[in-house]
């Protein structure tokens, strides 16, 4: 609530509390669901809700045999080796035309800026159905559907957006005077890029291509579409499992992604108060 | 509270080998489909296809040295369509129900077969006087008999339990929600049964005019209250968990969570739809020769009767029924649980696939308008 | 132009260029080939080419003449000796119901050889080539432009004369459905305001080592996977369910009575909420962050009621949050697929399911392709409305 210290009447606090109440029933909502997964996947039985050993925090009620199942299992870690490679490829494409791009559309002299920039961010405000059915007609009319090169370029062009978003931001921040100052000292645009530039916006950079790796590594649908057996990533393993039968393995693997998105948070959050990047939330 | 059937329980290293296979497929040639040595199998996931993998597709591998990557899908020819269709073939063999093959192998999606190459029976007779009548396609090699049958959890039953097909349709008797395959193949044929169709009258009613009207009004009465699945691993799930008083499900996968994940299910064989499909090769397949290879290894009278073992269904020859013996793991007589075995066919349909050939198009398009109604 | 500006112009569009291409190849060439595949459906036409041209001066009612017949007996049986037929018959079959198996007939029919009649022989192999409306079904599905899937994605058909007319009321699907995304969205971007203001407005005005903690609780959901929290919803609200143990443990349902909460539109009204009240939280919170508390207090202290002050002074200038926020929750709304098609059951289904049915089940691409182009004209006009009443240039995603 607003700091308000002047006295509270009865009515005040009573909506205050109302607030307040609301506002914890809300954050339970938006919680809830990722806190029951994670004690869920340490069950010592094949069980989807809490045992009474687990409740009474019997240590034999726990236990790491779902996530034994999943590091044993091979096509878990294919999956994994998946997600792993079409993230990386796209992440590492994204950027380097991401920024390209953020350094053209923030100099004064963009022509079309708002225009390009449409067109730029455009991948993401598209509903990822119709993105997705038009990336399946286009690459199997090429002869690439199904495979891993299909989906890089797809989860490139999806998670680019991102990037100069966030780049775009760090560079609206940055003191042109500088570059100018270099070029009439004689360095050339490639010397003032990098030894400039490139180490103002790196926070930018980098919290971009963390948004860019993290819509790769989450995104199911274009897979389902133009991925086959081959391009199984972990998502795509998970929507079979969730589809047909979910079995405790997939919590465990639940529970791997929702500390794998805490360490990207952390991460984004630590560029940002570094003075980096874009604040949180522009999806 | 919720029990995991164990289905998956030893698939943990299913694919292992064939995992790597993939990965390094993935790192070597991205744009390269991978080498010849590797075959992509189709089955149907889940119990059935972990007996498939034990019976056929690892002693295949260790047999010819051809690694057999294993792919699941829930019937159907549109995504084999759309491979051949697009030009772009990653599926190599495909186990199909026998409709979709029949329709699939007049539509060129699938290579012919040509059955004189099949393996004959052990005392020499040629594979096309031992398999049984109308069980083989122009475009597919060994063959199961398989039945879709109704099953319910003892535990949502304390009191009377369904015993006919007409007690799936009957809300009043047998509260509760039903599960049911999102598809129009043997919901018809059940629904006119319950509805007092007699087996060898339920495709004569179908072809008649009022008769696919009439299914689908029956299939109306418990519409609100049916969970559509659409994997043949579901059914056990849903009935383990309770989700649903009774399903409709292929009796193999309940066979084995009766007999393996002790769930306490019981399977209504009357009104089932019996059917048999067969393995067939995608036309255009780059892995031909191996394809065609595993055919015949699948053909094999031992081999066919080898899935017996492990889930309750029956081969397609003769000289492979003498096979059948006892459950891998329990050592039960596997023979009373065959859905061809002669005390489950009492009121039993067999699917007349020549129906479906041509009219499974039009019954599908009119069922998923139904559906999103 | 003076030069060093020209070429600084050319150097800001040359970087980028490489994006632009890139966006252009893989993103805007993929949407205009489904705008081409929505009217472009050539492959009847290539089958058929002999019968369609002796089609072409046919009346459309009468029997047509032996050479149409010659025509499409003819190509029946090469299309059927190379087995090609099912395709062709599959695609004219989904103009008129039935024509699939009877064109399967007919090819599988004609033995090899050149009849005396082809007319008659075609009858015999099957007489639905004595009526009008066989022949009209392949001259329709023969038509390589044609803006039939658009009509049947909005429930509408040729009647015989070729007038537009609404097909009957037990086969609409499509618009129904449309409808129903679009009121879902409705929902779930008003729930989504009604959750998430009061919760925007306290992370905004709490003091900042707080309201840093309270906006991590909502960007921990905001970066886990969608499937993960689609996943949770499941166990949460199955029949064997968290929640109904709970709602079974205290008493208020009977063990018997468990109550359905997934499968249906209720687990996708909840889960889909969830999944997108971040994206109505965060724009809300960058726009109240930067309100000073200041405003509230001087209405305050001239004697407005907190409703007055809010009303007048807090909310009118929240706008731009709320309407960006509406509109991301919205736009997103209307184009998911991965969660009512895990949770939806039958009756949570959206219209992208139908997308993805025809893109991967039925194979009617055309029709898949016109209902991925409708859905998409209604986002750019969501887009456009938006653009008039708030101006795209004041939406605010981030702080």
């Amino acid at each position: 609530m607003t700091a308000r210290p002047t006295s509270l009447t009865l009515g005040d606090r009573l909506r205050g509390g109302f607030h307040l109440a609301a506002c914890a029933a809300v954050f339970v909502f938006l919680i809830a669901p990722m806190l029951v997964v994670v004690p869920l996947s340490f069950n010592a039985e094949p069980f989807f809700t809490f045992t009474e050993g687990m409740l009474s925090l019997d240590p034999d009620a726990y236990s790491l045999r779902w996530y034994r199942n999943v590091i044993q299992d091979g096509e878990w870690r294919h999956a994994l080796a998946n997600s792993l490679l079409i993230g990386l490829a796209a992440t590492a494409l994204a950027t380097a035309l991401g920024v390209l791009a953020a350094l053209g559309l923030t100099s004064s002299s963009m022509p079309c800026r708002t225009l390009v920039t449409g067109l730029l961010i455009s991948p993401m405000v598209t509903p990822i159905i119709i993105s997705a059915a038009g990336m399946f007609f286009f690459y199997s009319s090429l002869g690439l559907g199904q495979t891993h090169v299909s989906l890089i370029l797809a989860h490139a062009v999806l998670g680019t957006p991102f990037v100069v978003i966030s780049v775009t931001a760090t560079l609206a921040g940055f003191d042109r005077n500088l570059a100018r100052a270099a070029a009439s000292l004689g360095a050339g645009p490639w010397v003032v890029f990098r030894r400039i530039q490139l180490p103002l916006i790196a926070p930018g950079v980098i919290s971009g291509a963390l948004f860019a790796f993290a819509v790769s590594f989450d995104e199911v649908v274009t897979v389902l579409f133009l991925g086959g057996l081959a391009q199984r990533t972990v998502p795509r393993q998970m929507w079979t499992g969730v589809r047909e039968q979910i079995s405790p393995e997939i919590l465990a693997v639940a529970t791997f992604l929702v500390g794998f998105a805490l360490l990207l948070l952390g991460a984004v959050e630590w560029l940002r108060r570094r003075g980096g990047g874009p604040a949180q939330g522009n999806t | 509270m919720k029990r995991h059937l164990n289905t998956r329980e030893g698939l943990a290293g299913r694919l292992r080998a064939a995992a790597g296979a993939g990965l390094l497929c993935a790192s070597v040639g991205l744009l390269a489909g991978c080498g010849s040595d590797s075959l992509t199998v189709v089955s149907w996931g889940g119990s059935y296809a972990e007996a498939c993998r034990r019976a056929q597709f690892d002693p295949f591998a260790a047999e010819s040295g051809v690694e057999v990557l294993l792919e699941s899908y829930n019937g159907g020819l549109a995504q084999i369509r759309a491979q051949v269709d697009t030009g772009s073939v990653h599926w190599d063999v495909v186990d199909l129900e026998f409709a979709d093959l029949a329709r699939g192998c007049d539509e060129g999606l699938f290579e012919l077969v040509d059955i004189d190459q099949l393996p004959p029976a052990p005392d020499g007779t040629p594979a096309r006087d031992d398999f049984f009548e109308g069980t083989v396609s122009a475009c597919g090699g060994g063959g199961l008999y398989y039945s879709t049958v109704f099953a319910y959890n003892d535990e949502s039953f304390p009191g009377e339990p369904p015993s006919r097909i007409g007690d799936f349709f009957d809300l009043e008797e047998f509260p509760g929600r039903r599960g049911m395959r999102r598809s129009a193949l043997v919901n018809l044929e059940m629904a006119l049964m319950a509805d007092g169709v007699p087996p060898e009258e339920v495709y004569a009613t179908l072809s008649g005019p009022d008769g696919v009207d009439r299914a689908f009004r029956k299939l109306d009465t418990i519409k609100d209250e049916v969970v559509w699945w659409d994997a043949g691993a579901q059914p056990p799930q849903m009935l383990a968990d309770r989700e649903v008083a009774m399903s409709t499900a292929y009796n193999g996968r309940i066979f084995t969570a009766q007999t393996v994940d002790r769930q306490p299910f019981t399977i209504v064989w009357d009104g089932q739809v019996l059917d048999y499909g067969q393995f067939a090769i995608v036309a255009g397949t780059p892995n031909l020769e191996a394809a065609m290879d595993f055919l015949k290894f699948a053909s094999r009278v031992e081999n066919m009767a080898a899935v017996g073992r492990y889930i309750a269904y029956s081969p397609t020859r003769r000289s492979a029924m003498d096979l059948i013996s006892t459950h891998f793991e329990s050592g039960i007589d596997m023979r009373p649980h065959m859905p061809n075995a002669p005390e489950n066919l009492g009121r039993a349909l067999q699917s007349d696939w020549q129906w479906w050939t041509d009219h499974a198009e039009e019954m599908n398009e009119r069922f998923s308008a139904w559906l999103a109604r | 132009m003076a030069r060093p500006l020209r070429s600084a112009r050319l150097r800001a569009a040359a970087l980028t260029l490489p994006l632009a291409a890139f966006v252009v190849v893989t993103f805007v060439a993929p949407l205009a080939l489904m705008l081409v595949r929505s009217v472009h459906e050539p492959q009847v036409a290539d089958a058929l080419p002999r019968t369609l041209a002796a089609l072409e001066r046919w009346d459309g009612g009468s029997l047509p003449g032996e050479p149409a017949f010659r025509a499409l007996g003819t190509e029946l049986r090469e299309l059927d000796g190379r087995r090609g037929l099912g395709a062709v018959a599959t695609r004219v079959n989904r103009i008129e119901s039935g024509m699939r198996s009877r064109m399967l007939a007919t090819g599988r029919a004609l033995g090899p050889g050149s009849p005396e009649s082809w007319r008659d022989a075609v009858l015999a192999a099957d007489p639905v080539w004595g009526e009008a409306r066989a022949w009209l079904a392949l001259q329709r599905a023969g038509e390589r432009f044609t803006l039939r899937h658009y009509l049947r994605a909005l429930d509408l058909d040729r009647d015989s004369s070729g007038a537009v007319v609404r097909i009957s009321p037990d086969q609409r699907i499509y618009v129904p459905l449309l409808l129903r995304t679009l009121l879902v969205s409705l929902a779930i971007t008003a729930i989504c305001l009604v959750l998430g203001y009061p919760v925007a407005y306290l992370i905004a005005n709490a003091p900042p080592s707080r309201s840093n903690l309270l906006l991590l609780l909502v960007l921990v959901p905001f970066w886990t996977s969608l499937l993960v929290r689609t996943t949770s919803w499941i166990v949460l609200l199955q029949n064997q369910g968290v929640v109904n143990d709970i709602l079974v443990a205290v008493g208020l349902v009977a063990e018997d009575g468990r109550l359905a909460l997934v499968y249906n539109m209720f687990g996708t009204l909840v889960a889909m909420t969830q999944i997108l009240l971040p994206f109505m939280i965060l724009p809300l919170y960058a726009v109240m962050n930067s309100i000073s508390p200041e405003h509230m207090r001087a209405a305050s202290s001239l004697g407005a009621t907190f409703r007055q002050g809010f009303v007048r002074v807090y909310w009118p200038q929240t706008m731009p949050g709320v309407a960006a926020g509406s509109l991301l929750v919205f736009i997103l709304a209307i184009g998911y697929y991965i969660t009512p098609a895990l949770v939806g059951g039958r009756t949570g289904q959206l219209i992208s399911n139908m997308i993805a049915y025809h893109m991967q089940e039925s194979l009617n691409w055309g029709l898949a392709a016109a209902l991925g182009v409708i859905l998409l004209a209604c986002v750019a006009v969501l887009y456009a409305v938006f653009d008039r009443l708030v101006g795209i240039e004041r939406m605010r995603l981030a702080s």
